[in-house]
């Protein structure tokens, strides 16, 4: 059944395909709303509004990719946001930390949730789904009463400006356009081309296998004009949001993380078949641990970003942010048994659902028909994805 | 009714663009048993699922007709409902629930949803005598061995009025006298006018029960024999299947053996659930460098059992014993030191412990050393696929490109991606445990030429196998085990078959 043929690019270009499908469909979703919306989707101030009110998605998807791959699930997320959100208020209003002080420990209490929820998971063995079941339902309750109920506002700027906040625009403007956000566009355009360039010219000499010449401009070329598309928005509204560069941080940390190191092979290795990563050596239960540590740390960044946001931490905060992240991971084309996902497939597929929220609202579409929109969303995705991997493969 | 029951006529299928089968036909008499060879990947499980439905008419080109009918199945269903059932090489029965349950899953005795439990209980009953097992009707299939899962299965097929039953390679898994056992009921079916495909690797089962075999090659159909014919020998159906003569099944060696460099002394498991019972009893044995030892015994002797439990305790409870590398004792608490002592060992059971069946072939390849690829904890990726490419055309795995999903190779090629990612590993001690299990002569033969590479090289094989002729065929030295006690130790050269059964039965009742 296989073939003697040497070396072909067939399968590269379907692996392509796969990952530019959920792409192809956000570029769909964003057009379609720009229409329905006589083009208000796109303004400015809607464009820096989606990314500031969905950077928690994209963080929480981020740490819940790691999870999903590894084979697992995190059900408590929402409830460690509003946890940490309430710590890190207190530590700020209450024992008057100065505000890195109250991140740092926001930090530090999600890695312990983290490690919390990675013990019983790796080392007693509980289904990660009991176990972030429990969580979710020990640190809602742990937040009702840290906050009795109440809620706590009035943070400093410095804190809120990390959910809420944009980069001091110190290069000046220029026809009523922030430089800096303008230059930070271009930087970010040429750190692109040249990494690829230079990453192809090492394939080259190294005489592996790579995309044409023609592949890779067209890529670049259109992730170039992205990048200064959505640089020229942002400068003519408030510059570049500082939640921004924290999500690009995560976002190239954590594919490489995933894509190239020893860990993150050993995170897919223990998704894609437990037993063999075993039997290779792979210290499975101590990866698993750190899965879940990560999600933790992440979920407590995704917590000071909330509750930065929000200006305070109320008790309600962070409902549902699990099924957010959770959506945005599968709808990225993550495989639900696990061995199956990547950091962009997860943002791009948060995006999706942050462009459906902020498309529906614009539209002024009923709350409950949102909600009925973005579940049927998620279940096109898969339903795709799965009639995608159908054709394409098994016999 | 007249004429062949099945008749498949220039059968087509493609996979994107790659030919699985190319033309294939076949003829199956009634009321014989038919069998089809040929290596891994030649297309015979393909065929197989063509004719069952499982792809559906439409995907392929050619006819098929069925008694004298030409078919149009859309599923499996559609196949059983005219009496085509197929039974595969891993058996589809759900541990949880009856014997009976499992005979009528899908096809209960009911009345209106309700289920009749005595007419259920009463035809399960003399099913099972059909098939000659001796198991009350409402014991949980999780409690019977392979064996008699299968005779389940042939039970769950009788009870569909089956006319056509397609067996998979359904000796695999067995232990000789289970396959005995089969092979007697299939004889005994054939009795009783129901024809038989049987797919297999083992010829001499097939020249034992086949009264026609169809080998098939590269998709296409290369010859059917008589098997009642007076040339009707296992070296021409080899022939037909590789397309060339092997003067021997097994490559020439020109053994050098070194020094000792593993002794095992006093290595006592226990069963991990049934903590009372020793697996392993007091084994002691040596390896040396350069020399292939095989390891002979029947199934549940403890085989697997020691050799995993030395891999980094990866079997049994309350393990005692000592492992000395070149004299020097050495841990094999975890798997991980057993890895860094330079001990690898490559499973019976590739699919549940060896691969990652949804990664390619390099994240498999260098899954076991991937620390030597690494700095800070970074891959270097083009190290990476250097190696995994040097691995594929080394070991001569028939892939696209290293980038194939490992799942969709056939089974010669990913047990020659488990052996890549052992031998990566660099270990000086190789533990092989059935490494031709499930494949196809041809690769057999390119596995055993590894093996006499690995020993070249001064390392030291065991091998664990289930086939005699194989042990004897590539082993310097064989120990029998029986009931997990090592009960006879012969040079390769002076052992055979009868006096290796002999150990191996040796203290059994």
């Amino acid at each position: 059944m296989t073939t003697t043929t040497p070396a072909t690019r067939k399968p590269r270009l379907a692996i392509n395909f796969r990952q530019y499908g959920i792409l192809a469909a956000l570029v769909v979703i964003i057009v379609l709303f720009q229409i329905l919306t006589n083009g208000r989707l796109l303004l400015p101030g809607n464009v820096n509004n989606l990314i500031q009110q969905n950077a928690y998605v994209l963080i929480l998807a981020v740490g819940m990719v790691v999870v999903i791959i590894a084979g697992h699930i995190d059900l408590s997320v929402g409830s460690v946001v509003a946890m940490v959100g309430a710590v890190s208020a207190i530590a700020t209003n209450v024992w008057g930390f100065p505000w890195w002080a109250s991140v740092l420990l926001a930090l530090l209490v999600g890695a312990l949730v983290g490690a919390w929820q990675g013990f019983w998971v790796a080392f007693v063995g509980i289904p990660a789904f009991i176990v972030t079941l429990a969580g979710m339902l020990i640190f809602r309750g742990l937040t009702l009463v840290l906050l009795t109920g109440g809620t706590i506002s009035g943070l400093p700027d410095e804190f809120t400006a990390i959910g809420a906040g944009w980069l001091p625009g110190f290069l000046g403007e220029l026809g009523g356009r922030d430089v800096l956000t303008l230059g930070l566009g271009l930087l970010t355009s040429v750190a692109l081309v040249v990494q690829q360039l230079r990453s192809r010219a090492t394939l080259r000499r190294l005489e592996l296998p790579r995309e044409t010449l023609t592949q890779l401009w067209l890529k670049n070329g259109i992730a170039v004009v992205a990048i200064m598309w959505l640089a020229w928005l942002l400068s003519g509204y408030s510059g570049t949001p500082i939640i921004l560069i924290i999500l690009a941080v995560l976002i190239l940390l954590y594919t490489f993380m995933l894509n190239q190191t020893v860990f993150g092979r050993h995170v897919y290795a223990i998704g894609g078949n437990l037993f063999a990563a075993m039997m290779s050596g792979v210290k499975t239960k101590w990866v698993n641990f750190y899965v879940f540590v990560n999600m933790g740390v992440l979920a407590g960044l995704a917590g000071v970003v909330s509750t930065a946001r929000a200006g305070g931490a109320v008790a309600s905060a962070g409902q549902n942010y699990e099924l957010d992240a959770i959506a945005a991971v599968f709808i990225g084309g993550a495989a639900v048994q696990g061995g199956i996902g990547t950091v962009v497939g997860a943002i791009v597929g948060g995006l999706v659902m942050g462009v459906l929220n902020m498309g529906l609202s614009i539209l002024s579409v009923d709350a409950a028909w949102q909600m009925t929109i973005k579940g049927l969303v998620l279940l096109l995705a898969v339903a795709f994805d799965i009639f995608n991997k159908r054709r394409s493969g098994g016999r | 009714m007249n004429g062949p029951i099945l008749r498949m006529q220039g059968i087509e299928k493609n996979f994107s663009g790659v030919k699985a089968l190319d033309g294939v036909s076949i003829e199956v008499e009634r009321g014989k048993v038919h069998g089809i060879c040929g290596e891994n990947g030649a297309g015979k499980s393909t065929l197989m699922k063509v004719l069952s439905g499982v792809y559906p008419h439409g995907s392929y080109e050619g006819r098929i007709e069925f008694e004298g009918e030409e078919t149009t199945f859309r599923s499996i269903n559609d196949s059983e409902d005219v009496g085509i059932v197929i039974i595969h090489q891993e058996l589809a029965l759900s541990p949880y629930l009856s014997i009976a349950e499992n005979i009528f899953l899908g096809n209960e005795n009911s009345n209106r949803g309700v289920i009749d439990w005595n007419k259920t209980n009463l035809e399960a009953s003399s099913l099972l005598a059909r098939v000659g097992l001796d198991e009350s009707p409402a014991t949980k299939v999780l409690e019977l061995g392979v064996g008699k899962q299968q005779l389940v299965e042939i039970a769950k097929a009788l009870s569909k009025r089956v006319k056509l039953l397609i067996l998979d390679e359904p000796t695999a898994a067995l232990n000789d006298e289970d396959s005995d056992h089969l092979l007697d009921l299939i004889e005994h079916l054939r009795g009783q006018g129901i024809t038989c495909i049987i797919i297999s690797h083992k010829l001499k089962e097939i020249r034992r029960i086949a009264d026609t075999v169809t080998v098939i090659r590269d998709g296409k159909t290369i010859e059917t024999i008589d098997m009642h014919g007076p040339d009707a020998t296992q070296a021409r159906i080899i022939r037909s299947m590789v397309g060339r003569d092997l003067n021997s099944m097994f490559p020439p060696r020109d053994p050098k053996i070194g020094a000792e460099i593993l002794r095992v002394e006093d290595w006592t498991v226990y069963h991990p659930v049934d903590t009372s019972r020793k697996v392993v009893d007091n084994a002691s044995f040596t390896v040396r460098a350069g020399e292939v030892v095989g390891f002979a015994g029947l199934m549940g002797a403890g085989r697997t059992e020691l050799a995993m439990s030395i891999f980094g305790r990866s079997y049994g409870t309350n393990i005692s014993g000592r492992v000395y590398k070149n004299g020097e004792e050495i841990s094999v608490r975890t798997v991980e030191a057993a890895i860094k002592n330079g001990i690898a060992y490559a499973t019976e059971d590739r699919k549940k412990y060896g691969l990652n069946l949804i990664g390619d072939i390099t994240v498999n390849v260098s899954a076991a050393a991937l620390a030597t690829l690494a700095k800070y904890g970074v891959i270097d990726r083009h190290r990476e696929y250097k190696v995994a490419e040097s691995y594929r055309t080394r070991m001569n795995i028939k892939a696209p490109s290293v980038s194939a999903i490992t799942g969709k190779l056939s089974g010669g090629n990913q047990q020659k991606v488990v052996l890549s990612k052992w031998i990566f590993a660099g270990p000086d001690i190789l533990f092989l445990d059935e490494p031709t299990r499930g494949i196809d002569v041809g690769a057999k033969y390119e596995i055993y030429g590894i093996i006499n590479e690995l020993a070249a090289a001064g390392k030291a094989v065991v091998v664990i196998s289930s086939e005699l002729p194989e042990l004897l065929g590539i082993s310097d030295r064989i120990y029998a085990i029986s009931d997990g006690r090592i009960t006879g130790e012969v040079a390769g050269a002076d052992a055979t078959q009868e006096s290796l059964m002999h150990y191996m039965t040796a203290g059994k009742d």
